[in-house]
C-alpha cells in the first residue's frame, strides 16, 4: 500500500555495529538535544498574572440568555435535556400568568432549570439543540468547589443579569442569534 | 593517658558488641551488631597506627562482606516462625567445638607477648601503606601470592556453580 | 595539642558543614530549574526573585509535616537509617584538599580537614557505609517495596565499587600515593590525569553515578517500579535527610571527581600567584569544577532514562569491570616502562 505521508520508515533489526554498541555516541546525542533545550524558549503562561486568550468558540460555562427587552428566552421545550448525552440538564416548566410578559418571553417558560456542571462534558450540543436562542456556552471558566452540591448550577448562576449582558456575538454563527 | 583510655573503651565497647552477635535474637540485629564491632575493631587498630589496616577492614569486611550477609537475611526475610528447630545434639556438640576452639585460642596466645596498652611496636609507622607494601612484596611475598591463588581458585569455584547446567551429584 | 589548631580545624569543620548543606539544598534548587530548562518549562519562580527561597520553603514543609512511623517497622533502625545516610555523606568532604596553604595571622592554614595518608580508601570506606542507611531504613520500614530499593541498592553499590575500586587504582599508581593531597598534587597546573586516563574516568564517572543512586542508576528509588523505593514509608524530615544525603553525596562526588581527574584546585597558570590570592583562587576554580560536575550529573539525570536491572548488572560486571582491569594492566605496563623496569 503506497502510504499518504513521507514519515514512513523501514524498521529493521539488523545487529549493532561496533560504534552503536558502545552507546557513547548516541547517549552524547541525546545530552546535545538536551543542551539545545536548555537555550530553548519556554512555553509556560504563568496562569493568574498571564491569561490566555480564548477562541471565540471556546465551550465553558453556560448562560441562559435574556432578550433585547429583558425577558428570558428560554420556553423549557426540554430540547437541550434530551440533546445533552451526559444528561446533566433537568427544567421544571410553568405556564405564563397574566402580568409576567415583561419577564418571560414565550407563553411558557423554566420555573427551575439546573444544569450539574460535574456531569456536563461542555460538547455544546444543548446550544445546536436550543430553537429560541437561550441557552449557550461561553468563554467563561466553571470555578472549583469544596462540595460536589455546589456543582448543580440553577437559574441564579444561569441566567445573565440584565445590567451585566454576557456577549455571545463572536460565537460561532449559526444563524439563530440576535444582536445581544 | 588518654590513648590507654580510648583503647580501653574501645576494646570494651567491642567485646560488648561481639557478645551482642551471640545474643541476639533476630540475625539481622546479630549481623548489625557485628558491623558495629567491626568499626571498633578498626578503632582499635588506628590507635596502634594502623591505619591502612583499619580502613581495608571497614571496606572489606563492613562495607562489602557485611552488605552481603545482611543482603541474604533480608532475601530470606528469617522470623520466628520459620525458624527450624535446633535438636539437641546439635547444640551440645557447637557448644562442645566452640569449647575446643577457646583452647586452641588459648593455647596459642598464652606465650605470647602482651604489649602495654597504648604502645606501639617497634617502628611507629609500621602500619603505613609504604612500610605494609615493603613486607608484604618483599618480605611475605610466598604467602602473599599463595592466598591470592586460594581467592581465585575459590572464584573458579563460584563461577562453575553459577554456571553448571547439569547438578554433578545425578 | 595545639589550641589555635584545634581552633582552625574547627571553624574549617563548621564552615564545610554548612557550605556542603547550603550547596546541597541550591542543588536541590537548581535540579528543578535545570528540568525545567531542558522540558521547556520555567521551574519553581514563585518563592522570591526567581524562586530561589524554594529550598528553604520545601525545608520548612519537610519539617511541618507528620512524622510518621509505620506501626510494624523496627523503630530505632527507622530512624537509624536516614540518620547514617546523612553522616556518612557529610562525612567524605573532610578528607578533601579544598585550596592551596593560606596564611592568616602569622599561620599556615591547611584547607583540609584531615590529611589521611590513605584518603582515598576513606572515601570508598564511607560510600561502603553509606549504603547500610539505605538498607537499614529500607529494613526497617517491613515494607516490600522498601525491601526491594535497599536489595537492589545493596547488590548495586557492591557491583559499582569494584569497577570503581579499580579504576581509583590506576589513579593511585599514576601519582604514587594514596592521599588526596599528594595526587592534586601531582597534577600542578595543567597537568591532570583526565589526558593520560580518559578511559578510566568515564568508568569512574559512571560508577559515580551508580553510587549516589543517581539517574540512570537510581533503581533504589525507582518510582515506577517501586514506588519510592528504600524510602517509600518514610515521611518528614526522614525523608528529607534520605533526599538530601543524596544531594550531599552528589557535591562529594563532583568534588572527588574533580580532584581525581581534573586536577582538584590546580588550574592552569597557577604559577603566577603566590600567597593568599592563590589560595583564594585555588579555592574558586575548585568549586567551578564542582559546580560543573554537578550540573554533568543532572544534566545526566534529566535526558537518560533509567536502566533495567539486568542491564544495570551486565554494565556493572561484564563491561566495566573489564575494561577497568585492562586499563589497570595497561597503565602498569606503560608505567614499568617509564621507570625502566625492563632496561636491565
Amino acid at each position: 500500500m503506497e502510504s499518504l505521508t513521507n514519515r514512513k520508515r523501514v524498521v529493521s533489526d539488523k545487529p549493532m555495529t561496533f560504534l552503536e554498541k558502545l552507546y557513547l555516541p548516541a547517549i552524547w546525542g541525546g545530552m546535545f538535544i538536551t543542551l539545545k533545550h536548555i537555550f530553548k524558549k519556554n512555553h509556560t503562561i504563568k496562569y493568574p498574572e498571564e491569561q490566555r486568550v480564548f477562541a471565540p468558540v471556546y465551550r465553558g460555562m453556560h448562560v441562559l440568555k435574556r432578550d433585547e427587552e429583558g425577558r428570558e428566552n428560554c420556553t423549557a421545550c426540554g430540547l437541550c435535556a434530551v440533546a445533552c448525552p451526559a444528561e446533566a440538564i433537568t427544567m421544571v416548566a410553568e405556564e405564563r400568568k397574566k402580568g409576567e410578559e415583561h419577564l418571560y418571553r414565550e407563553e411558557k417558560y423554566a420555573a427551575s432549570y439546573e444544569i450539574n456542571m460535574l456531569r456536563c462534558i461542555f460538547c455544546g450540543l444543548c446550544e445546536e439543540a436550543c430553537p429560541k436562542e437561550a441557552v449557550f456556552l461561553t468563554d467563561r471558566i466553571v470555578p472549583t468547589e469544596f462540595d460536589r452540591n455546589d456543582f448543580i448550577y440553577d437559574k441564579s448562576v444561569l441566567v445573565e443579569p440584565i445590567n451585566d449582558r454576557i456577549d455571545i456575538t463572536k460565537r460561532q454563527n449559526t444563524g439563530k442569534r440576535g444582536v445581544i | 593517658m588518654t590513648a590507654e583510655l580510648i583503647n580501653w573503651i574501645l576494646g570494651g565497647l567491642s567485646i560488648g558488641s561481639a557478645l551482642m552477635v551471640v545474643f541476639s535474637k533476630h540475625p539481622i540485629r546479630s549481623v548489625l551488631y557485628l558491623i558495629v564491632t567491626f568499626f571498633l575493631v578498626s578503632g582499635l587498630y588506628i590507635m596502634m597506627n594502623a591505619q591502612f589496616l583499619a580502613i581495608v577492614n571497614i571496606i572489606v569486611y563492613a562495607g562489602a562482606i557485611m552488605v552481603l550477609f545482611l543482603f541474604v537475611l533480608m532475601l530470606l526475610n528469617l522470623n520466628k516462625a520459620t525458624e527450624p528447630k535446633t535438636p539437641l545434639l546439635v547444640m551440645l556438640s557447637s557448644v562442645g567445638a566452640a569449647g575446643i576452639f577457646v583452647l586452641v585460642l588459648i593455647a596459642a596466645l598464652k606465650d605470647s607477648f602482651i604489649q602495654k596498652s597504648g604502645q606501639v611496636a617497634g617502628n611507629l609507622n609500621a602500619g603505613m601503606v609504604e612500610n605494609l607494601g615493603e613486607l608484604l612484596f618483599k618480605k611475605y611475598i610466598v604467602p602473599f601470592e599463595i592466598s591470592s591463588i586460594l581467592f581465585i581458585a575459590s572464584m573458579v569455584g563460584a563461577v562453575l556453580l553459577a554456571k553448571r547446567e547439569k547438578p554433578i551429584i545425578d | 595539642m595545639d589550641t589555635a589548631l584545634l581552633i582552625e580545624k574547627l571553624v574549617l569543620v563548621v564552615l564545610l558543614f554548612l557550605v556542603s548543606l547550603g550547596i546541597a539544598a541550591y542543588s536541590t534548587y537548581f535540579e528543578r530549574k535545570l528540568a525545567a530548562w531542558i522540558q521547556d518549562r520555567v521551574g519553581p519562580d514563585r518563592a522570591g526573585p526567581f524562586g530561589i527561597l524554594q529550598p528553604i520553603a520545601d525545608g520548612v514543609k519537610m519539617f511541618m509535616k507528620e512524622d510518621f512511623t509505620p506501626k510494624n517497622a523496627d523503630r530505632w533502625l527507622f530512624i537509624l537509617g536516614p540518620g547514617i545516610a546523612m553522616f556518612t555523606a557529610l562525612i567524605t568532604s573532610s578528607i578533601v584538599p579544598w585550596g592551596t596553604d593560606l596564611y592568616l595571622f602569622g599561620r599556615t592554614i591547611v584547607l583540609q580537614v584531615a590529611d589521611f595518608n590513605i584518603g582515598i580508601l576513606f572515601v570508598f570506606g564511607t560510600i561502603s557505609i553509606g549504603v547500610y542507611g539505605i538498607m537499614i531504613g529500607g529494613w526497617a520500614s517491613n515494607n516490600k517495596y522498601s525491601l526491594y530499593g535497599a536489595i537492589r541498592a545493596s547488590s548495586q553499590m557492591i557491583s559499582y565499587e569494584l569497577a570503581m575500586g579499580i579504576s581509583a587504582i590506576t589513579i593511585i599508581m599514576m601519582s604514587g600515593s594514596l592521599g588526596l593531597t599528594d595526587i592534586v598534587k601531582s597534577q600542578h597546573g595543567m597537568n591532570w590525569n583526565i589526558f593520560y586516563q580518559p578511559v578510566c574516568f568515564l568508568v569512574f564517572f559512571i560508577c559515580a553515578l551508580a553510587e549516589t543512586n543517581r539517574a540512570p542508576f537510581d533503581l533504589p528509588e525507582c518510582e515506577s517500579e517501586l514506588i519510592g523505593g528504600y524510602h517509600t514509608e518514610y515521611s518528614s524530615m526522614k525523608l528529607g535527610l534520605f533526599l538530601f544525603a543524596e544531594y550531599v553525596s552528589m557535591f562529594v562526588s563532583a568534588a572527588i571527581i574533580s580532584i581525581l581527574f581534573f586536577g582538584g584546585y590546580n588550574f592552569p597558570g597557577m604559577d603566577h600567584f603566590s600567597g593568599n590570592t592563590l589560595a583564594l583562587l585555588s579555592v574558586l576554580v575548585f568549586f567551578a569544577k564542582i559546580f560543573f560536575f554537578i550540573f554533568v550529573i543532572m544534566w545526566i539525570r534529566w535526558t537518560i532514562p533509567r536502566f533495567r536491572f539486568d542491564q544495570l548488572m551486565h554494565l556493572g560486571w561484564k563491561v566495566l569491570i573489564p575494561i577497568a582491569i585492562i586499563n589497570l594492566m595497561l597503565t602498569g605496563i606503560v608505567i614499568a616502562f617509564h621507570e625502566g623496569w625492563f632496561l636491565n
